[in-house]
C-alpha cells in the first residue's frame, strides 16, 4: 500500500533504489578486478556522490547494469543479480559466486525514506565493500592474469544459483526496510572448487614459506582493459550487436590476461598451449602440421604421437628394417649399422639426441620446407652417408632432410616422400574451424553485417534461385 | 539506554597481532564513520564524501577495506602498537582484549565532568600463539584469513540489524555525537582501551590506559 507514501518520497525512494543497485553493481565489479581499490575522502559534498561514498562509475560497468535493468527496479519478484565466473585460458568456465539485490514484501511504513533509508542504504554499501573482500572470489581475482580471468553478468529477473555446484554457502550482507519492501543484498559462492585442482591453480596458490607479495605491481591495472560482453580475444574493437539481454551465455570480461607468445592460441585453435590436446583426432595431423608455426618454435613438444602419426611411422619402421638388413639405410649411421628398427621406437632415432627430445628434431614432426621435387632427393641419395655420418644431432636442432630411404625420383612423380609431405599437410577442413572456439565464432559475428550487406546486394540472385527450386 | 556489546575472539601468531586488530577495527570504524557535517541555515547539513581503501596484510591472507582518512588510521594504528607492546611485554602467552567503545557526551552542569554514556563497545579477545616452524606459519597464515573473514561478516551482521544510532544532532550537539577533529571523516565519538592477561586468565596487569579523543574532557 503506497497510500502513506508521497510522491515525493515515491520518486526518491525510487531513485535511491535505481542508484543503490548501480552502485552496487560498481562495487562488485571492482572488487573483482584484481587489483586494489582506493578512493579519496572528501570534506566538501560534492553533491554527485551518492550515498556519500567515493564509488567510481565505471562507464561499461553502468552501461551493461543499466542494460540489465532496462529501465525497471530491482522490486519484490524482480531481483538483480551479479554473477561473477572465472574463465580459464583454456576456455573453461566457472561460476563463483551470485551476488543478488532482492526485495520481499515486509514493508516499513513508519521509516523516514530520505533520512533513514538513505544513510542504512549508505551502511549497506560499506558492508558490501566489506564482504566484497572476504569471499573466496576476491582471492582468486587478485591473482587473475595469465591463467584465468575473472568475469561478471548482469542479470534481472530470477535468482539462478545451480552453477554454483553443490554445497554452496551463503553470506546476507544486509537488509534495509522500506515503505514499499525490504531490500536484501546477499552473496551465494560456491565452496566446491573441483575445476581449479584439477588444472594448474596450484602453483598460482600460496608458496609454502614464501610472503606473498601483494604489492607486487599488477600488468593491468588500467581499467581501459575492461571489456563489456566480449567474446573476442583481447585488443579487438568492441562493436557488432550482442545476443538479448537473457542470454545466459553472455558474460562480460572484466579483465583479460594477454597470453605471453608462447601460449598464445593458434587462431582458429582452442589449447593453444598443448597440455591436453584440444583437437579430435582428425584434426591432429593437421595439427602435426602447424605446429612448426608457433611463434617460439616450442619445443619440446609433449608426447602428442596421435594414432595418425604413429601408424604411419610403424609403416616406416617396416619399410626401413627391410632397408637395413639389405643395405645401409640413408639415415644410418656408418658406425653403428647393426642398429635394427626392432631395437627402435621410432625411425631415424639412431639420429635421435640421447635425451628423449624426439620431436626436436624429428622429421615427422618438423616436415621441411617442400624442396624441389627431385633434385635434393637424388642427391641425399647418394650424399647421404658422407652428410649424415658425422651429423649426428645430439644436441643441438638439425633440420634432417626428409629423405624416403629406398624412394628414386625417377619412377613415379609421386613418390613416397611427396606423398607423405602431402600426408602431413593436408589443409584444415573449413567445415571443422567454425567453431571450435569461442574466438572463431565472434570473428563470425564480426563479419555478419558485411556478408548481410553482400547478400542483400546478390538478393535477385536469391530469388532467382528460390524461384527454381519451385 | 542499554550499551549493546559484541565480543569477537581471534587467536593469531605474534606478527600477526597487529594486522588482525586494525582489520577488525578499521571495519568497525568503516560502518561507524559518515562523511563531514556542513551545516547551513535552517538546521540543515550536507555530509562529505567519504573515500575508501584496500589494505592488503603482509603477515596474514586477507585484505581489509578502511575509509580513506591518513589521520585516523595513524590514530588507530598507535593504540595497537601499544597494544602489541603491551601483550609482548607480559610474557609469552600472551592474552588479551582490546575494546572500541562508541559513546555519547552528555553535558552536566559545572562542576561535574561531562557523561560518557557508552552506545556500542566491540571486545576483540586476542590470543596469541606460537609456532614452531614455517610450515605452521604458513598454515596460520591462510587459518587467521579466513576467521577474520569471518569476524567481518560477524559485524556486519550485528551492525546491519540497525539497532540503536544517536540522533542526528544539531550544530551545537555534534561533538556530543560525532568526532570533528578530523578533516576528511567524522567518526562517532569512541575510545579505544586495551587489557592485558597472563596465560592464568587473571587480569594481574590490569593497564588501563584511556585514550580520550575528545579533547573537551576534564
Amino acid at each position: 500500500m503506497d497510500s502513506d507514501l508521497s510522491s515525493q518520497d515515491r520518486k526518491d525512494l525510487d531513485k535511491f533504489i535505481k542508484f543503490f543497485a548501480l552502485k552496487t553493481v560498481q562495487i562488485i565489479v571492482q572488487a573483482r578486478l584484481g587489483e586494489k581499490i582506493s578512493t579519496c575522502s572528501s570534506s566538501s559534498p560534492t553533491g554527485s556522490d551518492w550515498f556519500n561514498l567515493a564509488i567510481k562509475d565505471i562507464p561499461e560497468v553502468t552501461h551493461e547494469a543499466k542494460k540489465a535493468l532496462a529501465g525497471q527496479l530491482p522490486g519484490i519478484g524482480r531481483s538483480m543479480c551479479v554473477e561473477i565466473s572465472l574463465k580459464t585460458s583454456e576456455g573453461d568456465s566457472m561460476e563463483l559466486e551470485t551476488w543478488c539485490l532482492e526485495m520481499n514484501e515486509k514493508c516499513d511504513k513508519d521509516i523516514k525514506v530520505s533520512y533513514t533509508v538513505y544513510n542504512r542504504l549508505s551502511l549497506l554499501l560499506k558492508s558490501l565493500l566489506a564482504i566484497t573482500r572476504v569471499t573466496p572470489a576476491y582471492k582468486l581475482s587478485r591473482k587473475q592474469g595469465h591463467d584465468y580471468v575473472i568475469l561478471y553478468r548482469i542479470y534481472f529477473g530470477d535468482v539462478q544459483l545451480t552453477g554454483l555446484g553443490e554445497g554452496f554457502q551463503s553470506v546476507r550482507v544486509g537488509v534495509v526496510g522500506t515503505p514499499i519492501g525490504t531490500i536484501t543484498l546477499s552473496c551465494a559462492y560456491r565452496t566446491n572448487l573441483a575445476l581449479m585442482s584439477s588444472r594448474q591453480f596450484e602453483r598460482t596458490g600460496p608458496i609454502m614459506g614464501i610472503i606473498i607479495d601483494h604489492f607486487v605491481e599488477r600488468p593491468f591495472t588500467n581499467m581501459a582493459h575492461m571489456h563489456p560482453c566480449s567474446y573476442r580475444t583481447p585488443g579487438e574493437d568492441e562493436g557488432g550487436t550482442y545476443a538479448g539481454i537473457e542470454d545466459s551465455q553472455e558474460v562480460c570480461t572484466t579483465s583479460f590476461s594477454t597470453s605471453p607468445p608462447s601460449q598464445m592460441v593458434v587462431p582458429g585453435k582452442e589449447g593453444g598451449v598443448p597440455q591436453v590436446p584440444a583437437q579430435p583426432n582428425h584434426g591432429t595431423a593437421a595439427e602435426h602440421g602447424r605446429i612448426p608455426s608457433f611463434p617460439n618454435g616450442q619445443s619440446p613438444l609433449p608426447a602428442q604421437p596421435t594414432s595418425c602419426s604413429s601408424e604411419v611411422k610403424t609403416v616406416f619402421c617396416d619399410a626401413l628394417e627391410t632397408t637395413f638388413t639389405r643395405k645401409v639405410g640413408a639415415f644410418v649411421n656408418k658406425a653403428t649399422t647393426q642398429v635394427t628398427t626392432t631395437s627402435l621406437d621410432l625411425p631415424f632415432a639412431a639420429f635421435a639426441p640421447r635425451a628423449n627430445d624426439l620431436e626436436v628434431n624429428d622429421p615427422m614432426v618438423h616436415p621441411p620446407p617442400s624442396p624441389a621435387p627431385s633434385s635434393p632427393l637424388q642427391g641425399s641419395l647418394h650424399s647421404n652417408s658422407s652428410s649424415h655420418s658425422g651429423g649426428q644431432p645430439q644436441d643441438d636442432f638439425v633440420m634432417v632432410d626428409f629423405k624416403p630411404a629406398f624412394s628414386k625420383d625417377d619412377l613415379l612423380p609421386m613418390d613416397l616422400g611427396t606423398f607423405y609431405r602431402e600426408f602431413q599437410n593436408p589443409p584444415q577442413l573449413a567445415s571443422l574451424s567454425i567453431d571450435v572456439s569461442a574466438q572463431s565464432m565472434a570473428e563470425d559475428l564480426d563479419s555478419l553485417p558485411e556478408k548481410l550487406a553482400i547478400y542483400e546486394k546478390n538478393i535477385d540472385e536469391f530469388d532467382a534461385f528460390v524461384d527454381t527450386l519451385q | 539506554m542499554n550499551c549493546r556489546s559484541e565480543v569477537l575472539e581471534v587467536s593469531v601468531e605474534g606478527r600477526q597481532v597487529e594486522e588482525a586488530m586494525l582489520a577488525v577495527l578499521h571495519t568497525i570504524l568503516l560502518h561507524r564513520s559518515t562523511g563531514k557535517f556542513h551545516y547551513k541555515k535552517e538546521g540543515t547539513y550536507s555530509i562529505g564524501t567519504v573515500g575508501t581503501q584496500d589494505v592488503d596484510c603482509d603477515f596474514i591472507d586477507f585484505t581489509f577495506v578502511r575509509v580513506s582518512a591518513d589521520e585516523l588510521d595513524r590514530v588507530i594504528r598507535k593504540a595497537v602498537a601499544e597494544f602489541k607492546d603491551a601483550l609482548g611485554n607480559s610474557g609469552s602467552d600472551g592474552m588479551g582484549q582490546i575494546s572500541l567503545e562508541f559513546y555519547q557526551k552528555k553535558k552536566s552542569r559545572w562542576p561535574f565532568s561531562d557523561e560518557c554514556i557508552p552506545w556500542e563497545v566491540w571486545s576483540i579477545k586476542v590470543n596469541v600463539v606460537n609456532l614452531a616452524n614455517e610450515q605452521e606459519r604458513q598454515i596460520c597464515r591462510e587459518k587467521v584469513g579466513e576467521k577474520l573473514g569471518e569476524k567481518v561478516i560477524n559485524i556486519v551482521e550485528v551492525i546491519n540489524r540497525h539497532d540503536y544510532l544517536p540522533k542526528m544532532p544539531t550544530q551545537s550537539e555534534v561533538d556530543n555525537v560525532f568526532d570533528t577533529s578530523l578533516k576528511d571523516v567524522q567518526p562517532y565519538l569512541y575510545k579505544i582501551t586495551y587489557q592485558i592477561t597472563d596465560s592464568l586468565g587473571t587480569s594481574v596487569s590490569t593497564t588501563m590506559r584511556r585514550l580520550i579523543k575528545d579533547t573537551l574532557a576534564l
